[in-house]
């Protein structure tokens, strides 16, 4: 194969601004009558395999309050490990499992809530597995570059003692911000922005 | 949803990434843009190789999109109506780092009305909403990995990050590729506009060879005489790691 060098450089990123839920999810923000549904409302419907989880918290920022302009876009394998993606190595995913959702934060509150199924354990390289995670993609105001963290499982502690993300944090007491603790039946995960608990975030 | 009609080769879509680099975007902490000071991650992050949880990520089909979703002008407009303002085509290529197109990945857009306002309940500025005229629309690129849109031309707006502060006229664009690595939202300026070098915004990207990317440039070749004026605004999303030594299985 040819050795290929880079001709271009990614383009600069701005952040999304205020109106960003305008922008992807207009239903939400009260605009119908342009697009059917919003893109990525939903991960599964009710032929998909696997547990059904909901996940929800708040973003905050750095002096405590929860953001109310922000969208949280999710990535996450189906409940045997497989994305819904073309190009994932392991083969076809749930038909019924979309892997990608979007969801707006709520206005008022900044709560961010979706359903979903828990997800299988992905494979890295021949041997491992990841533990059970979902990525988060977050945009807002304020948000130059959007942020890429990872929502583990509290209840995974034997998978989670295996995954090099969770192993590899210098400060390891810092692996408790990319855990969802499980309250009642949902899934709780705040991110902090900021502050002594402030999440860990992935440069990826 | 996720199907995909475009034929595509290993090389677009398996392997790691290129990483970001960190001199080229902004940072996430730049005080003159007020809003970063409390959002900004302060602690570093964590670096991790890729995974097929960041090498892999939604492909949406054509079948998604309605006849009008890029044609702004159009697609809130009461029925026999168009937008108000200078119409304008906006068209370009998603290509990776390598140049390669990006084919069949899906571009949003929004922005504000002629007047510089948002169709959004939290954007209180003394100027009218226009009643044909949404503000937002969305593509998926072609095989040679471009999209067009017809919207009208933006209007600059006062916003409270200082006692007198402007945006400059834009649109914002959202552009997935195969990966969520390569997930990217910015912003397209236009070229020649002032009102872009004074923007907290803008200057969040301290190279000015990187803010020359997002100036879209008039396009005359492809205008549509006596009707819309073109510019020409190319995303760049990252690009894959060459592959020598890269065991793919």
């Amino acid at each position: 194969m040819a050795f290929q060098h880079t001709q271009l450089k990614e383009s600069p990123s701005q952040t999304a601004g205020p109106f960003v839920q305008m922008g992807l999810t207009p239903n939400f923000t009260g605009i119908h009558s342009v697009y059917e549904n919003d893109l990525g409302g939903a991960l599964i419907n009710d032929k998909t395999e696997g547990e059904r989880i909901v996940v929800t918290g708040q973003i905050f920022d750095g002096v405590g309050s929860p953001i109310n302009d922000a969208i949280i876009e999710v990535w996450q394998a189906d409940a045997k490990g497989r994305y819904n993606s073309p190009f994932d190595p392991s083969g076809k995913c749930d038909k019924n499992f979309f892997s990608w959702g979007r969801i707006p934060v709520d206005p008022e509150t900044g709560i961010y809530s979706f359903s979903t199924i828990k997800p299988g354990r992905v494979p890295i390289g021949s041997e491992a597995r990841m533990a059970p995670h979902i990525t988060f993609w977050i945009v807002a105001r304020g948000i130059n570059l959007g942020l890429h963290t990872r929502m583990y499982f509290a209840d995974e502690g034997d998978a989670n003692a295996e995954d090099a993300v969770l192993t590899e944090l210098e400060h390891q007491h810092r692996a408790s911000t990319l855990l969802a603790e499980l309250e009642g039946d949902i899934y709780k995960f705040n991110i902090y922005l900021q502050g002594a608990r402030e999440t860990v975030f992935l440069d990826i | 949803m996720m199907t995909h009609d475009a034929d595509y080769n290993s090389q677009e879509t398996q392997g790691p990434f290129i990483a970001r680099d960190p001199n080229w975007q902004p940072k996430a902490y730049t005080a003159d843009y007020k809003y970063t000071i409390a959002r900004a991650p302060k602690l570093p992050a964590l670096s991790v190789a890729n995974t097929v949880s960041e090498m892999t990520g939604p492909v949406f089909s054509k079948e998604i999109l309605g006849k009008q979703d890029n044609d702004l002008i159009h697609n809130y407009a009461r029925s026999g109506e168009a937008a108000t303002g200078e119409p304008i085509i906006v068209h370009g290529k998603v290509v990776d780092e390598h140049k390669r197109p990006m084919k069949g990945v899906l571009v949003e857009f929004w922005q504000t009305n002629a007047s510089g306002r948002y169709r959004h309940k939290t954007h209180n500025i003394a100027v009218p909403l226009d009643p044909n005229f949404g503000g937002f629309g969305r593509f998926i690129t072609d095989n040679e990995g471009h999209y067009w849109f017809r919207t009208i031309r933006p209007g600059g707006y006062p916003w409270p990050n200082g006692p007198n502060a402007w945006r400059p006229p834009h649109i914002h664009f959202s552009v997935f590729g195969y990966a969520f690595a390569q997930r990217l939202i910015s912003q397209m300026y236009f070229s020649g506009d002032p009102l872009v070098w004074q923007c907290p915004i803008v200057r969040s990207i301290s190279d000015t060879d990187a803010i020359e990317t997002l100036l879209a440039k008039p396009d005359i070749e492809n205008s549509a005489p006596m009707d819309a004026l073109a510019y020409r605004f190319d995303v760049v999303l990252r690009g894959r790691r060459m592959t020598f030594f890269e065991n793919h299985e």
